[in-house]
């Protein structure tokens, strides 16, 4: 299912990209899609394991689906204020 | 109110917004851009967000603040894009009817915006360098430097 992911700060310098389409297996979760994104970014892979999910305005869980979904976002640790 | 702008934040406006006659106390909290961290000189920080998800913590992150306090009123307002040394990056204004309650409501909305909210800010270090700071990743030598630990 085409997936659309949202990617900010470092994650968005690595990649090159604000934005990228993955094609995701229906019962993805953001492990799944941590996966892809590191083999599709390989220059993502130096940060893989800190990037947070939000699905809609939320953060995933572990188990959260993803798939077939407008609203993903990728990014690292956030650091405002 | 909650606001997200690339203008310099009235803080002076912001504070009044929420003063009121049930407050006896209104606190006010100012992020402002640092110079020196850990012996590294920053000369300005770009600050960058997810827009709707940034409104919606804060939103949530007033709500909640709400239910634990008898918050009369509250403002908070993050600048982004281009800082020079000593701007305000952040304001949280926030009224109650007793100052321990001002205080602990106001510190309570900075430190979950610092937590939750998805906002980002890049260190231009006086050499000419930039980075990221993404707090527990580790490629960030400068901001992890182990001679001083605060």
């Amino acid at each position: 299912m085409k997936t659309t992911i949202r990617l900010f700060a470092k994650a968005r310098d690595l990649a090159g990209t604000a934005s990228y389409e993955l094609d995701l297996a229906e019962s993805a979760t953001t492990a799944d899609l941590r996966a892809a994104l590191g083999e599709h970014l390989p220059a993502l892979q130096p940060i893989l394991g800190s990037l947070l999910v939000a699905v809609g305005n939320d953060y995933a869980t572990p188990s959260t689906p993803v798939a077939g979904r407008m609203d993903v976002a990728v990014f690292p640790p956030v650091s405002g204020g | 109110m909650i606001q997200l702008t690339h203008q310099p934040i009235d803080f002076a406006a912001l504070t009044e917004s929420v003063r009121s006659n049930q407050a006896g106390a209104v606190v006010l909290f100012l992020g402002t851009v640092r110079e020196m961290t850990h012996g590294w000189q920053t000369v300005a920080l770009d600050y960058d967000a997810y827009p709707e998800m940034a409104q919606a913590k804060l939103n949530e992150i007033e709500t909640e603040a709400r239910t634990r306090w008898p918050v009369i009123e509250c403002g908070i307002a993050h600048r982004l894009g281009h800082l020079e040394l000593g701007d305000v990056s952040v304001a949280v204004a926030v009224s109650c009817p007793h100052r321990h309650q001002a205080f602990d409501a106001g510190r309570f909305l900075i430190d979950q915006l610092k937590e939750v909210v998805p906002i980002w800010k890049k260190e231009n270090w006086s050499d000419g360098s930039t980075e990221w700071v993404h707090p527990g990743t580790e490629v960030n030598p400068k901001v992890q430097n182990p001679m001083s630990k605060e």
